[in-house]
């Protein structure tokens, strides 16, 4: 343990000694940035654009901005979840413009009891992500995260899948800490039942065997 | 503990993040009732599958390219530091 918080230590001391060289203009400073957070970025934009182009543009868009802007970093959080939060703001307003129809919020929650309650209760196969193909797999994934609200969708892809903590995801999020985990919660659950449909061990005899 | 009180804190309990006279209580309502014992389980595995997915991986030639890009552009709104 002690290893893993001395590394983080160096690696958030190492992150804000590119911070400072690149304010002061050295750009191949902020080169090392983008080298360190251009996967994050496309990985979190594109779950939400839920567009490849889009996503593309968002890392352009995402590290100019951070670039132009860096002088107002404050250094009081991380240069990364500075970054998520650029990254965020620019998806959901990529998403807004595709989606005229609908309002796009991370404040929109939907209200019902029937969201967390599971209807779902069958145990999974031992290794379910190996009852699909590799593409299969990838397929139905998208599909069940892309049919969450959008705010829940992110407060899921900052928190689970790129890693950050509850503190740094409402901070990104601009949302507060209960507000972040009641998101995380419904769509955990929410995403838990949907891929049970897929997941669930057959029961016996379902396939006309005694 | 029922069911309800036990889903409201599913997630500080994933996330670790409780005393632990509430952890014991969770763990308690675990042993007898096996259908929050599956609903837990298969969120625990929800969340390790998408987290070890690697959907959207960045590909090298994209990524390459977007980092010129965003390189060039930086540059050409380079300023001098005050």
């Amino acid at each position: 343990m002690a290893v893993i918080q001395s590394k983080a230590r160096d690696e958030a001391s190492d992150e804000l000694a590119l911070v400072h060289a690149a304010k002061a203009g050295d750009i191949s400073a902020f080169e090392q940035l983008v080298k360190r957070y251009d996967r994050n970025v496309f990985r979190i934009a594109q779950h939400i654009t839920q567009n490849r182009e889009d996503a593309e543009d968002v890392v352009q868009d995402a590290f100019l901005k951070a670039y132009e802007n860096l002088e107002q970093f404050q250094e009081n959080s991380k240069f990364y979840t500075w970054l998520v939060r650029i990254a965020v703001n620019e998806s959901l307003m990529k998403l807004r413009r595709r989606r005229t129809d609908k309002t796009v919020s991370l404040d929109q929650e939907i209200q019902t009891e029937e969201d967390t309650m599971p209807r779902e209760v069958a145990d999974w196969s031992p290794n379910p992500e190996q009852l699909y193909k590799q593409g299969e797999l990838k397929e139905i994934l998208t599909r069940t995260i892309n049919g969450l609200p959008t705010s829940f969708r992110t407060v899921f892809v900052l928190r689970d899948v790129e890693g950050l903590s509850t503190e740094e995801t409402a901070e990104a999020l601009g949302l507060s800490i209960p507000a972040v985990k009641s998101r995380l919660l419904r769509a955990r659950l929410q995403l838990r039942e949907r891929l049970s449909k897929y997941f669930k061990k057959p029961k016996k005899g379902a396939d006309g065997n005694q | 503990m029922t069911c309800k009180e036990f889903l409201k804190e599913l997630t500080d309990y994933l996330d670790d993040s409780m005393d632990e006279s509430t952890r014991a209580e969770l763990e308690d309502h675990l042993q007898w009732c096996h259908n929050c014992y599956v609903v837990c389980d298969t969120t625990k595995k929800t969340i390790a599958i998408y987290r070890d997915s690697k959907m959207y991986e960045l590909p090298d030639d994209l990524r390459s390219k977007l980092q010129s890009a965003i390189m060039n552009k930086c540059k050409a709104r380079k300023k001098t530091p005050s």
